[in-house]
Formats: structure tokens, C-alpha cells, sequence
């Protein structure tokens, strides 16, 4: 097998393939985005504890959401979406709009609203660390690396802001820092792991939509919690990032979700564009003999300088 | 920040958020499929509309500036040696001073796009294989120097020999120099950058030779620059034909490449390299100097706007999720059907 052959993963314990001697178990997130309500606890807690900085005051009329999304300076984000579908077999609200009808009467005739409920979905976004990490693969400095626990973290004081992670992240989390230059992520609070805290997001979740531990674990534990959902008739349930023979081997921070990934603002199919990086390069090669040849063959085919062409 | 304030004699001041027009600014989508804005656009889910993946942070001029001028310097260093052991000084004088040149604005934009500029020898700080820009850094960090031996050797006429051997070195790492740089951009999850990256490296080289022969016919005596007019006929028609081809297998990605500035950059790229492809051809055969001259110019801003085209239609597809979504979504239901 030659090198261009080999895929660029270190298999699910990732810590262990980065020669990690006695890597603790792989540790990670569960967000069970069915229990989440929005509270944004998770957002707080993490700007706190990691003291990231404020990164504008917006409103953007999105529903509660005005974090929008994860950067730099975001390391959590809570989306809301508005849909009017009923949960399961729930009625929630829009219930008997007909009887008022011409008591207001500037209000134009709406009409007959009949019980057809509304769901709100309210999920937790954070960096997914990974099996294989694009960011880690591509960041030419090893700002970028893989601690003992399999998570994924940027050094900041190796980091020189090339900023080559921000595009290769297939989720869109990792960014750079305005006024600052490096790039900046969730690092699952690796400072409280080392000392067998939890994450602040975690510690901080009043629901356990947020759910930390030994990946294995969480694993479990969300199979169970999706039987369940789907016994009780929530069949729109769905495990997203938990499958280790995914686009990126799993990942580490992982979800039940209630819709569509996209629906959320997450891909649907995230495959790590590394995994094509050996093509790249065997392309790149027969294309670089190309160019050598086609210049060669220019001159070759001119002849003597001067000479009729 | 409201500066009302509620007592037991009403209200006071002003109340903003009263007058909030909540949700006048939602993009369109928010959980529901975004409506198709246009006919012939797949509906898909989105969460208001917002991109997936991050915008790319590197910045014109300095990135895609980069691209042209290490694709210049890479195959013009090429075309400096195989100019000298032709005997054609005057195309290897010219071609190894741009290649220097291009090399050392290619060091000051890659350290100008840097968030910590201070930080820049990190680069050489490991190597890594599965990084192209760790790999380019080292190619780089020998191109230049080399590249710049050969062309002061050339231009003053001292250390012949020493001025040869680095020609050669810079001659064997400039097609690298101008290749890698494919695998840099396809190596991301830019839809416009990573699909179709099975044509990128072959763009690449086209236009980087495109970019030497322009140089070549540009500065170049007459007598000496008829390699570089059949050179520029062939890379040019090359480039042209490799894009088109490229636009086709990347499915609605394609869009990308000919909305907004990327539209437009790609069809001025279009129009200079073939017209400056065919004046290279009648260039060659009628060996008039205004010809070659033309044709010269028409390459090189053909080549950068290549190269210009391709960065902002990256940029472009990494804001909007519908790049990102229906390409994924599609090869879902590709193995699904598979599956089934």
C-alpha cells in the first residue's frame, strides 16, 4: 500500500491512532434536541467559561435566534424553528380562530383556522469533533490536534490564522477571529475534562438536552432514546452524526433530531473532504508531468530559436 | 436601548422595541423548503436561508491573486530552463525574472492573508501530507530562493554555473508550485472548490502555462518566442475547453461559475484566453511581434481572471446552502435507490 493509497483516519478511537499510550475513553456530546427548550443556558455557560468575547449585538428577526450560528465566537448555538406541523400526534395551540370572526373588523377575514398545532424545534449546535476532522487534516501549522479524549482542539498560540480550517469544516463550525486572526472552536472545554469536570454547556442544561460522557455510552443511550421515541410515535426521530461509517466516521458530538439535518442548518450528507485528498494528489501529479511535457514538447516543436515556426 | 421608564403615572420615554418590526428581515425557509426563487431551482430545506458550511476566510486580491502568480511562477521557471538549453537567452531572461518576481509576490500575499503575520515561519513548523497548503509551504520555501538565484544569475550574467543549478531546482519544483495549489482549494467542503476536483489540477496547469506563454510572447524578442506561441495556443484552448467540461460534471454547482462577479470573471477569462489562444496560433505562424504581443497580454488577464473566477465562485457557493444541500441530498437519494 503506497502512501497515497492510505485513508487519513485513525479509526474510531482516534486519540489511541494518534499515539495516545493509555488514551482515556473517547468522550463526547448527546443533544437530544427533543427535550431542548431553548433556554440558552448552553450558549451562556460556554461564552463564560471559555471568556469568549461578544461578537455583536444583533437582531436578526430569525425566531429567539440571533447567535445565527457557529463561529468564531459562538461555540454553541440554540436554533428555533417555527413549523406548523403538530409533534407527533400532539395538538399544540391554533385551536378555534372561527367564532371571532367580524369582531375586529380591520382585521382581514382569515380563514376557518382549524386545530392544526405548531412545533417548535429547538437544537443545540456545537462542533461535532470529528473521527475524521478536516480541520485537524488540513491546518499546516498542528495548531489543530487531537487530545486524549479524541476531541479536536486549536493551540492558540501556534495558530497563525492561515485560516485554511474554516473552509475545509464541513459543518460550518470552526472561523476566525476578527480583530484577533486565529481560528477559534468549541474544545469540548478540554481545561474541565483534564480535571474530570463536565463541559460548561453540559453542567449548565437544565433538561440534559445536553448529554456528556464516554462516547460508547452516549451511543447506547441514544439508540434507547430513539426506540422509545419512535414507540411513542414520534417516527420523525432521527440520530444524525452517530453512525461510525458516516461521511466523517462519526461523530463526536452527536444528535437526535426531529426533522431533516438541513432543516437545522446542518448538511445531510457531510463527507470529509480529505478522503479525496489522495485522488487530489495523484491527479495533481499526472497534471504537474502534463505541464512538465507540454513545455518540453513546445520546444521540442519549435525548433531552432529563430527558425521558421 | 430603551430609555422609557414604567410608574405608577404611566410611561415614560421612548419604547424601540415596541415599534420592533419582528421578523421584517427573515430570510425565507425557516424549517419549511425555501421557495424556489427561481423556476428551475429544487426546493430544499433550509434554516432560514443561512449558509452550511463557513465563508471561506481567505480574501481577494491576496488568494486568488496568489493562484495566478504561483501558476506564473511555477511554469514560467519551467520555461526558463528549457529556454537556456535552446539557446533562447532573451525568453530565459524574461521568464526567470517572472518567475522570481511572481514568487515573491506570492510570499508577501500568502503572509499578507495570514491572521497572525507575525506567525508565518509556523508554516515550516511540520510537514504534513494531508495539509496542501504544509505541502505548498515547503515546495515554496525551496522554489523561491532558487527562482531567485536563477534570475539574478541570468539578469547580471554572475556565477553562471551556480545561476544553472538553480534554474534546475527551480525548474523541477515549479510545476509542483503551480499544481498544488489545485489540491489546496479542492481539498475543502466549497462545493464550487471540491466538486469536480478531478478537473481542478488540469485547469490549473492550462492556465499557468497560458500564464508563462503570455509572459513569454509578452517580453520576449520574436526570434526567440515562438515556443511560447504554440505553448499559449494549446494551454489556452485548454483551459477554455476544462472548464466547460468542469461547469458540466459538478450538477447545479455549476451556477455558481456564471452568477455575480464569478460570472463575470469567467466569461472575460473565456473570452481573453480563447482570443488570446488563437492570436498565439496566428502569432506562431506569421511571427509578427504586435501578434505575439497581443496575444501575450490576452493570456495573462485571461489566466488571472481564470483564477479570480474560481476563488469568488467558491466564495459564492459556500453562501448559499443550496450548494451544499441538494448536491448531498441527491447523493442520498442516489444511495438510496442503491440500497433499495
Amino acid at each position: 500500500m503506497s502512501l497515497l493509497d492510505m485513508r487519513f483516519d485513525n479509526g474510531q478511537e482516534a486519540a489511541a491512532g494518534s499515539g495516545y499510550a493509555d488514551a482515556p475513553p473517547r468522550m463526547g456530546f448527546f443533544t437530544d434536541t427533543s427535550v431542548c427548550i431553548g433556554c440558552k443556558a448552553c450558549e451562556v455557560a460556554c461564552k463564560e467559561w471559555n471568556q469568549i468575547p461578544e461578537d455583536g449585538l444583533e437582531f436578526t428577526g430569525m425566531s429567539y435566534d440571533n447567535t445565527k450560528g457557529l463561529g468564531a465566537d459562538s461555540w454553541r448555538h440554540v436554533a428555533f424553528i417555527e413549523q406548523p406541523k403538530s409533534l407527533a400526534g400532539q395538538i399544540t395551540g391554533g385551536v378555534g380562530m372561527a367564532a371571532s370572526s367580524g369582531s375586529v373588523a380591520s382585521v382581514p377575514t382569515a380563514p376557518e383556522v382549524t386545530a392544526e398545532g405548531i412545533r417548535w424545534l429547538m437544537s443545540s449546535d456545537v462542533c461535532k469533533h470529528c473521527t475524521e476532522a478536516a480541520c485537524l487534516d488540513v491546518c499546516p501549522t498542528g495548531a489543530l490536534f487531537r487530545t486524549e479524549f479524541s476531541t479536536v482542539v486549536v493551540q492558540e498560540d501556534i495558530c497563525n490564522g492561515c485560516g485554511y480550517c474554516v473552509p475545509a469544516c464541513p459543518y460550518g463550525v470552526i472561523d476566525q477571529r476578527h480583530g484577533d486572526g486565529r481560528a477559534w472552536k468549541c474544545t469540548l472545554c478540554y481545561d474541565r475534562l483534564g480535571v474530570g469536570q463536565e463541559p460548561a454547556c453540559a453542567k449548565a442544561c437544565p433538561t440534559d438536552s445536553i448529554q456528556f460522557g464516554p462516547l460508547d455510552e452516549l451511543r447506547q443511550r441514544a439508540d434507547q432514546r430513539l426506540a422509545q421515541m419512535h414507540s411513542v410515535g414520534v417516527g420523525e426521530a432521527r440520530l444524525y452524526g452517530r453512525d461510525p461509517d458516516d461521511g466523517v466516521g462519526g461523530d463526536g458530538a452527536f444528535f437526535l433530531l426531529l426533522d431533516e439535518p438541513e432543516v437545522y442548518g446542518l448538511p445531510p450528507d457531510p463527507v470529509v473532504t480529505t478522503r479525496d485528498l489522495p485522488k487530489m494528489w495523484k491527479l495533481a501529479g499526472v497534471a504537474m508531468s502534463v505541464l512538465g511535457g507540454s513545455i518540453a514538447a513546445a520546444f521540442l516543436g519549435a525548433g531552432r530559436p529563430g527558425g521558421a515556426a | 436601548m430603551s430609555t422609557d421608564a414604567v410608574t405608577t403615572d404611566g410611561t415614560t420615554g421612548i419604547h424601540p422595541g415596541r415599534e420592533a418590526t419582528v421578523g421584517a428581515n427573515v430570510p425565507p425557509g425557516g424549517g419549511g423548503p425555501r421557495k424556489a426563487k427561481r423556476r428551475d431551482e429544487p426546493e430544499f430545506g433550509s434554516y432560514y436561508d443561512l449558509p452550511v458550511i463557513n465563508k471561506p476566510a481567505w480574501e481577494s486580491p491576496d488568494i486568488p491573486g496568489y493562484l495566478f502568480l504561483g501558476g506564473l511562477a511555477g511554469a514560467g521557471a519551467a520555461v526558463g530552463l528549457a529556454a537556456q538549453g535552446t539557446g533562447r537567452p532573451g525568453l530565459a531572461k524574461v521568464s526567470k525574472i517572472g518567475a522570481a518576481v511572481a514568487g515573491h509576490l506570492s510570499l508577501v500575499a500568502l503572509v499578507h492573508d495570514l491572521g497572525r503575520r507575525g506567525r508565518f515561519l509556523n508554516m515550516l513548523r511540520m510537514f504534513k501530507v494531508t495539509s496542501p497548503m504544509s505541502v505548498g509551504s515547503w515546495l515554496l520555501s525551496g522554489f523561491v530562493p532558487a527562482a531567485t538565484v536563477s534570475a539574478l544569475s541570468a539578469v547580471t550574467g554572475a556565477a553562471p554555473a551556480l545561476g544553472t543549478l538553480a534554474s534546475a531546482g527551480a525548474a523541477v519544483l515549479g510545476p509542483p508550485v503551480a499544481t498544488y495549489t489545485a489540491a489546496l482549494i479542492s481539498n475543502t467542503a466549497v462545493p464550487a472548490w471540491h466538486d469536480g476536483y478531478e478537473y481542478m489540477p488540469f485547469i490549473f496547469v492550462s492556465s499557468a502555462a497560458s500564464a508563462a506563454a503570455g509572459l513569454g510572447l509578452l517580453g520576449a524578442p520574436v526570434s526567440e518566442s515562438t515556443p511560447m506561441a504554440f505553448l499559449g495556443a494549446v494551454a489556452g484552448l485548454s483551459e477554455v475547453a476544462l472548464s466547460k467540461v468542469h461547469e458540466e460534471s459538478i450538477g447545479i454547482v455549476k451556477e455558481a461559475f456564471h452568477e455575480g462577479k464569478a460570472g463575470r470573471y469567467m466569461k472575460a477569462a473565456e473570452a481573453l484566453t480563447a482570443g488570446g489562444a488563437v492570436l498565439a496560433a496566428a502569432g506562431g505562424l506569421t511571427r509578427r511581434r504586435s501578434l505575439r504581443a497581443a496575444a501575450g497580454a490576452m493570456l495573462l488577464a485571461g489566466s488571472a481572471f481564470t483564477r479570480f473566477g474560481i476563488f469568488e465562485a467558491g466564495i459564492s457557493s459556500a453562501q448559499d446552502p443550496k450548494y451544499t444541500v441538494v448536491p448531498q441530498r441527491e447523493r442520498l437519494e442516489k444511495k438510496a435507490r442503491k440500497g433499495t
